[in-house]
């Protein structure tokens, strides 16, 4: 480039060089691309850009002058974390905390973008959470905690990329996040520093988030088991399994957390009595177990039979191959469905408010049930649907950039 | 690796040396109790829930007997298209539930291809303005749950259509109010019956000539025109035969609107309208993606070579491109349209009477959860299937048919 001024001088000067025409190159060749490459689209583009000015002109209208957005912002607390005891909220944050420094600590070792990205979105989610509890008046305790949160995410960050940290204790520092964040929500007993919350108070996004993690946690041993089991040469196990998954698959979801709701206590030993919630945890895991184990199946059959053939060569057993040689490369490739699979659980914990669980949704609805808010059911389905939509937006950007990196399409 | 050949397991390779194999080493044998245990041990954990299930059920007196299907049910589903009474049956009211089921099942998965098939062209437009409000669409719909989206449909959109006496009135005397959507009624008139019989002449007709065109074309012979006149009967013939019965085959009963209420007509239910609608702009959102992904998978090298050989602009997409967009389009739409069947459950949060709204009630008065639970997944299973199974054919017609 930078001997570029001596090229020109030595090469025969054109004698006037042409421009290219200004409907060719610039904003307006853009529009004469884009928009108005024929008589039909010029037209097209003018109806709906009125169309769309006239939408958005009148939604903005609505928002700023109409909408009663104090319906969302005097019950922040219920959508948050729904009737959890606010003595107790602390241990919400906390485990946000932990969750973050550990995202943070991954996402700064292993260096893989879309890990990395993860970890500023819930940087950015956490700012964001801090900025709508200090606008609802919820307190600045609260939002200093989630804009700490925010700061330990970036700060692991950071320093793990200095000194990253072996897998093997990242791992560990997964599990040992998942523990404590059960201990910490549902509390130790009530003698204890850590009262028990009860399941049947947690709501809001607080619920959102727990019924969807723990299904796709749960499920995912059922799910590859099953998936293993649909490709065993053994007939008995295989038509097991593919009952089982095919079954599943044939019903709504909403069937399946009904009869968890009315199956789960007839089933089980007289005395044996369990919470709503976890009942519909165990419906959403059932659920979910039949879809996971079909993405592994997918991921099974990508595996090319010279795997097989390999580790069958050099003395492993059946259980070694599948264990050690198949499904870690299956498991790899299917992440980005299972993140798929997360998302639209994630959507469909919503059908948990059917059976009367205050989730998000549920939460809402209950407001909308209070005669003060009446006629702001747009505003609460709206703000729902931003969250909903935040969060499944975001976590599929991830996965499609997480696909990219691993390669998938490639091969 | 070569010397430590008495270490090699000569077991797994099979039966060739099988009688020098101790049984406990033999893989046949191996297979055969593995499945054994594996057997026992799921029917002993079945055995024992079912046992439990029982006990617990005859503990709080939940009969297992199945005589309630037969016994009158005292309500009436909101809507229903057979006729029912609140003496009818259970086993009736789950039917008239099922039939609900299966209509909003049969308009949604009709709305949504035809919705998915134009953003999923507009998708591929050139237009930017076009290509994002698409977008746009699709990212919307796909990233919020579909029972937010019917809420506010429902909620939002038709409950708060204006009452009954300030409808909005559309052409051809439809209303669109608070109460629903009005259109008239379409009614067989006396001479009627010669009409329909020609409509069906004509369907029949108009499919063997194309088929006959298709056996032509396949044989490289003229199809003379056989598509033309195919499509000429198909709309010719009803219409002539339309003219020539005096005042028309059809009656139509309008809508009158009375002092409270319209009344006659054909009426759509507020309910059944958000479902379907609801069903339709989600689904389409996921239809729109896999037909975008489809015609793109079409290699551009088949377009060139279209255009090469000189097929007009319409023969390329109808020859070349959409045969081979449709044999990977036709998978996922199955599954999609399998989503839109279940995901009619969700009538229940809108009050529409599908076969789980129905059940509900019906298991509310029986006390009977569990097992009317099992009846309607049973019933789902077989739509399920039955749909499974129309796909596969027609996914098997649209597949290449190697020689």
């Amino acid at each position: 480039m930078s001997d570029d001024p001596q090229m020109t001088t030595g090469t025969p000067q054109p004698a006037e060089e042409l421009r290219p025409p200004a409907t060719e190159v610039g904003v307006l060749g853009w529009l004469n691309h884009n928009l108005f490459s024929s008589k039909l689209n010029g037209i097209l583009s003018i109806v709906l850009g009125v169309i769309v000015a006239l939408v958005i002109w009148g939604l903005a209208q609505w928002a700023v002058l109409d909408a009663r957005w104090d319906v969302i912002t005097d019950n922040m607390r219920l959508f948050l974390v729904g009737r959890y005891p606010p003595e107790e909220i602390w241990r919400v944050w906390l485990t946000l905390t932990l969750l973050s420094a550990t995202t943070g600590l991954s996402a700064g070792s292993s260096g893989i973008g879309s890990v990395r990205m993860l970890a500023i979105m819930l940087t950015a989610g956490q700012l964001m959470l801090a900025a709508l509890i200090l606008v609802s008046g919820l307190g600045i305790v609260a939002s200093l905690a989630l804009v700490f949160g925010a700061g330990v995410v970036y700060a692991t960050m950071l320093a793990a990329q200095r000194y990253p940290v072996r897998r093997l204790w990242i791992s560990l520092g997964w599990l040992a996040t998942t523990i404590a964040g059960v201990l910490l929500l549902a509390g130790l007993g009530d003698a204890t520093p850590l009262p028990s919350v009860s399941t049947n108070i947690w709501g809001g996004l607080l619920l959102t988030m727990v019924l969807s993690v723990a299904g796709i946690l749960l499920s995912f041993p059922l799910g590859v088991a099953l998936a293993v089991g649909r490709r065993s040469r053994l007939p008995v196990v295989r038509v097991v399994s593919t009952t089982y998954i095919e079954l599943i698959r044939a019903v709504p979801l909403i069937t399946v957390l009904f009869m968890a709701q009315f199956l789960f206590p007839l089933v089980l030993p007289e005395g044996l009595r369990i919470d709503n919630v976890i009942r519909a945890i165990g419906g959403i895991t059932l659920f979910s177990a039949a879809y996971v184990a079909e993405n592994v199946r997918g991921g099974l059959q990508a595996i090319p039979t010279g795997q097989h053939e390999a580790a069958f060569a050099i003395g492993l057993r059946t259980w070694q191959t599948t264990v050690f040689i198949v499904l870690p490369q299956a498991l790899r490739i299917t992440i980005p469905a299972n993140v798929g699979l997360f998302i639209s659980l994630l959507k469909d914990t919503t059908l948990a408010y059917i059976i009367g669980l205050l989730e998000i949704l549920g939460i809402g609805r209950a407001v909308l049930a209070n005669p003060d808010y009446l006629g702001t059911q747009f505003e609460v389905y709206l703000f729902v649907a931003v969250v909903f939509f935040v969060l499944s937006y975001t976590l599929s950007q991830a996965s499609y950039r997480l696909e990219k990196e691993l390669g998938i399409g490639e091969r | 690796m070569a010397d430590e050949p008495s270490d090699a397991p000569k077991g797994a390779s099979g039966g060739s040396t099988g009688a020098s194999i101790p049984f406990y080493r033999d893989v046949r044998v191996l297979a055969v109790i593995t499945q054994i245990v594996f057997l026992a041990i799921v029917l002993l954990v079945l055995g024992w829930l079912l046992n439990n299930l029982i006990t617990n059920s005859e503990t709080r007196g939940i009969s297992t007997s199945l005589t309630w299907l037969d016994q009158r049910a005292g309500f009436e589903p909101a809507e229903s298209v057979i006729p029912y009474t609140p003496d009818d049956t259970y086993a009736r009211a789950l039917l008239v539930g099922l039939l609900n089921t299966v209509m909003v099942s049969i308009v949604g998965i009709f709305l949504a291809t035809v919705l998915g098939l134009i953003v999923g062209v507009a998708r591929l437009s050139s237009n930017w303005l076009v290509n994002k409000i698409a977008l746009t669409y699709v990212e919307i719909f796909r990233n919020t749950p579909l029972l937010v989206q019917l809420l506010v449909i429902y909620f939002v959109v038709f409950l708060q259509m204006p009452g009954v006496r300030d409808a909005i009135v559309l052409p051809l005397e439809m209303y669109l109010s608070q109460r629903g959507f009005y259109m008239p009624r379409p009614e067989v008139a006396p001479d009627g019956a010669i009409w329909l019989v020609s409509v069906i002449i004509a369907v029949v007709a108009f499919f063997s000539l194309w088929y006959l065109a298709g056996r032509r074309e396949d044989e490289g012979r003229p199809t003379m025109g056989l598509r033309w006149i195919a499509s000429a009967i198909l709309i010719g013939l009803p219409l002539l035969v339309w003219f020539l019965i005096p005042g028309g085959p059809l009656a139509f009963e309008n809508p009158e609107l009375g002092t409270f209420n319209l009344s006659g007509g054909l009426r759509f239910t507020p309910e059944f309208l958000a479902l379907t609608v609801g069903l339709a702009l989600f689904t389409a959102a996921f239809i729109a993606e896999i037909i975008r992904g489809g015609i793109q998978a079409v290699s551009k090298g088949q377009l060139e070579a279209a255009r090469t050989i000189g097929l007009k602009e319409g023969e390329v997409l109808r020859l070349v491109v959409l045969p081979q967009a449709l044999r990977i389009i036709i998978p996922p739409l199955t599954s999609q349209y399998l989503n839109l069947i279940k995901n009619s459950s969700l009538a229940l949060a809108i009050g529409y009477a599908d076969i789980f709204n129905v059940s509900r009630t019906v298991s509310e008065q029986t006390g009977q959860p569990v097992a009317v639970l099992v009846i309607v997944m049973a019933v789902y299973l077989i739509v399920s299937l039955g749909t499974s199974v129309l796909m596969n054919i027609y996914n098997r017609m649209v597949q290449i048919h190697e020689r």
